[in-house]
């Protein structure tokens, strides 16, 4: 379903934060990302949907050639990529109903969001998916209003609207305490099981990527390091991708 | 070496010290600092006298009674003179001592049956009639007073008079006449700052979004599409302006039908736009449609687009002449007709610049799309042909809409100077530029859009709107009108300047979320960036609306109405009591704004 050829970024020359990634995402894969904090996780999902412009390489989504589409046929295209981002990124001062709306912007005819408006099909399903996430009687509030879990949940509805073939989860329990962490990644995995939707997370916890990942793909200094399954992380494995002086907790 | 650092440390502050005080002492000099003449008895008298004028503002005054009394002097004595005659001392007269003298000697005044306890001057009336005052009289509780007085140096044969006018408070106070000019003058004045705030600010905001880094930095244009973008803008702008002037006749027409016939017509296209645009604006489109459907609604937007004007002329005619009619029917309320009208003139006058600016950036629109499906579809070779051949001809066309510019300002009349040469120079830079970039390279539209409204506002607001009143005044006249537009423009420049800063610094989370939703840049503007700057424009706006106030006040130094006019009359004609009540009055109005303004903005918050 995903295709990823050669895939590099430099943010300025020569510095490179991604270098020649190449990897292949059948449908309805669970994919956890590891990686150290500036390993180049978050420039990897980013490139995926061309919010960070790739240098050179290839993604191809469903046979369309993402790297390549002009702005009318990349909006076809992220509007069936659902993310999900480490902070949420709410609009704050707008409702939660809102907030998860602004999913269905990618389908709706900008001359009526100049209005403020949508299909009424489209609040019910925001409704629904209100629901699905357990905000059912707060789609009223302000989304600041919530705490950070709330939060989390309301961002993963707005990733629901798109009615996506994937999710890209940018470290999504990484700013939530651990114990709410099963709530989110419980989600992602219902949306997985249940909707068949490709995911693709990064993630801190390697617990957690024990509990939920069908396949993990590790980066170190944005070169890919290691790509199988989770159990096949030995220590050898683990050293070669958070370092040598990196120890396992938990 | 420590040592020397040390010592070469005190020398540098040494010569530092005496640079700024060789500065402080050219200053002083230059702004002509002179300690003697505020210590000068006489400037000091000078300065208490407007103190208290100014600790008097002259706000309500009482109905005079006037009592005039006159008696003869000869100045200088005259032989023959007839003797005066003798007061009759039922009445109020005046005693003289000496009962003549030479000019510039000094008499004694005595009065006596005066009205008691009133003040009033003592002049001295030649035979041409004018007054001297000599000075001011003071009658005690029984009508008496004596005052020793200098005679001016006016010698003449005949009879001349020593007048004494004494005046007495009848009834209740009431507003002077200057308290009354001074209310007129504030209100004027608040809602000069009122309307130039609501207009900057009208203007200010779609502007800002022009001058926001972080929006514009991605707006980029591939050549091909650039070049079409410049030559066909000024065909839209022409279409437009032919479009807005065959619908206003149009409209002329159909008002001469009868305003029933009006306001079906308001109706009828009013629901025309509706039906179409439900039709061509699809609210959700799951496959791109094919290309006929799409010229299809294009077209359709255009009828949309024409029955808008037809409309909005009507709706201006109408509003016309009702506002005219009601105008002449309400009385008292006949402004609320006169704003009316007012109003459909102003709409009639907008919808032209509208109609032309929607159509010219609509065309510019419709050819980069035309560009970039042409660079998607032809080869990388035949592009660059392309990009040659159409960079050459619109560098032509901009570097010769540049020198007409020029001709139109300096007036060379030399067309091959302002004309020819341009166009050639930027034929070959556009030419140039198209061979070296990449057939399909982008260019960095919104980087220069930014630098451009960037650059203009910086130098409209170097100019005070004192300044920029002084064009407007011989533009619209003297009067509030001028200092509305000077206020307005000089509004626009330093709320472009606030509101796109805050645009600046909203938070990027937001907006990267809502891009990644597939939204276009008008939605994930509608959507992430506005809800994020909507308190601190409402912040900007009342602070720009509590300066107006303040710069309105002044405005009128420089010919820009309000109560400024007012002001500056009284204090060039040396009525300080007058200014006194202008600025109390303008003192108040600040004060007043800065609590209302400070108390919505926390409310927006």
């Amino acid at each position: 379903m995903l295709q990823i050829q050669h895939l590099t970024k430099e943010y300025v020359r020569g510095a490179r934060a991604l270098t020649d990634v190449s990897f292949d995402v059948p449908k309805g894969q669970f994919v956890a990302v590891i990686g150290l904090s500036g390993s180049g996780k978050s420039t990897l999902l980013r490139c995926l949907n061309r919010l960070i412009e790739p240098t050179s390489g290839q993604v191809v989504l469903d046979g369309v050639d993402v790297t390549a589409a002009n702005e009318a046929e990349l909006r076809r295209v992220r509007r069936r990529i659902g993310m999900v981002f480490q902070h949420f990124n709410l609009v704050h001062r707008s409702s939660v109903l809102t907030n998860v709306l602004a999913g269905r912007l990618g389908y709706t005819n900008p001359a009526w969001s100049l209005l403020n408006r949508f299909p009424p099909e489209d609040v019910a399903q925001a409704r629904k998916q209100l629901e699905r996430v357990g905000l059912g009687e707060k789609a009223g509030q302000r989304a600041d209003a919530l705490s950070g879990g709330q939060q989390q949940r309301v961002g993963i509805a707005r990733a629901l609207m798109q009615d996506p073939d994937m999710i890209l989860a940018d470290e999504p329990v990484a700013s939530l305490d651990p114990v709410l962490a099963h709530s989110i990644m419980q989600y992602l995995e219902q949306i997985n099981k249940d909707d068949g939707v490709t995911v693709l997370c990064s993630l801190h916890f390697l617990d957690l990527v024990h509990r939920y990942a069908d396949r993990v793909i590790a980066l170190n200094g944005g070169q890919l390091v290691f790509d199988g399954l989770p159990k096949d992380i030995d220590d050898q494995r683990f050293k070669a991708i958070y370092g040598k002086d990196a120890e396992r907790v938990g | 070496m420590k040592n020397f650092g040390a010592l070469g440390k005190s020398l540098t502050m040494g010569v530092g010290v005496l640079l700024a005080l060789v500065i402080y002492a050219y200053g002083f000099q230059v702004t002509q600092i002179n300690l003697d003449e505020v210590q000068d008895e006489h400037r000091q008298q000078q300065l208490f006298r407007i103190l208290r004028a100014l600790f008097q503002p002259d706000i309500y005054e009482y109905d005079k009674e006037e009592f005039v009394v006159n008696a003869p002097m000869y100045v200088p004595c005259q032989s023959a003179a007839p003797a005066p005659p003798a007061p009759d001392p039922s009445g109020p007269y005046m005693a003289l001592t000496p009962a003549c003298a030479e000019p510039g000697a000094e008499i004694t005044v005595e009065g006596f049956n005066f009205e008691p306890n009133l003040t009033g001057p003592l002049n001295f009336i030649p035979p041409s009639g004018v007054s001297l005052q000599m000075g001011n009289l003071e009658t005690d509780a029984a009508g008496h007073f004596v005052i020793t007085v200098k005679l001016p140096k006016r010698d003449s044969d005949e009879a001349q008079y020593i007048r004494a006018v004494t005046r007495r408070n009848v009834g209740q106070p009431h507003f002077s006449n200057n308290a009354i000019e001074t209310w007129k003058k504030i209100i004027e004045t608040v809602f000069l700052a009122l309307l130039a705030t609501t207009f900057g600010t009208l203007f200010a905001i779609p502007l800002s979004f022009l001058a926001a880094r972080n929006l514009m930095r991605e707006v980029t244009s591939p050549f091909l599409s650039v070049a079409l973008g410049i030559l066909v803008f000024p065909v839209g702008v022409g279409l437009g302006a032919l479009a807005a002037q065959s619908v206003n006749s149009v409209a002329q027409v159909l008002a001469g039908w009868g305003s029933g016939l009006s306001f079906a017509g308001l109706a009828v296209s009013g629901f025309l736009m509706w039906a179409i645009s439900r039709w061509a604006l699809p609210p959700v489109e799951i496959n791109p449609p094919g290309l006929a459907m799409r010229v299809a609604r294009q077209a359709a937007l255009v009828v949309v687009a024409l029955l808008g004007l037809l409309a909005f002329y009507t709706l201006a005619n109408t509003a016309i002449s009702a506002g005219t009619y009601l105008e002449s029917r309400l009385s008292i309320f006949g402004f609320l007709g006169t704003f009316m009208a007012d109003l459909g003139e102003m709409l009639a006058l907008f919808v032209w610049p509208v109609s032309v600016l929607v159509s010219g950036f609509g065309l510019m629109n419709l050819s980069g799309q035309l560009g970039q499906r042409a660079i998607e579809r032809l080869s990388a070779p035949t592009t660059k042909i392309l990009n040659v051949l159409l960079g050459a001809v619109a560098g032509a066309a901009l570097f010769a809409a540049i020198g007409a510019t020029i001709e139109w300002i300096y007036q060379f009349d030399t067309p091959t100077l302002t004309l020819g040469w341009p166009a050639a120079i930027g034929a070959a830079l556009g030419g140039l530029l198209a061979a070296r970039l990449p057939a399909r390279a982008s260019l960095p539209v919104g980087e220069v859009v930014y630098n451009l409204t960037r650059t203009t506002t910086n130098v409209l607001r170097a100019i005070e709107s004192l300044v920029m009143v002084i064009v407007f005044a011989v533009w619209v006249g003297i009067g509030p009108f001028a200092g509305v537009l000077a206020l307005a423009l000089h509004t626009i420049a330093s709320l472009i300047k606030l509101y796109s800063e805050q645009i600046e610094s909203i938070m990027a989370g937001p907006l990267e979320a809502i891009k990644a939703t597939g939204a276009t840049r008008l939605q994930t503007i509608i959507y992430a960036v506005i809800p994020q700057i909507i308190p601190p424009f409402i912040s900007y706006t009342m602070y720009r609306w509590d300066i107006n106030v303040r710069m309105s006040t002044i405005i009128g130094f420089a010919g820009g109405g309000g109560i400024g006019f007012l002001l500056q009359q009284n204090v060039n004609l040396l009525n300080y009591r007058d200014a006194a009540t202008q600025m109390l009055a303008i003192a108040i109005v600040v004060i007043l704004m800065d609590y209302l303004s400070s108390a919505m903005r926390e409310r927006a918050i």
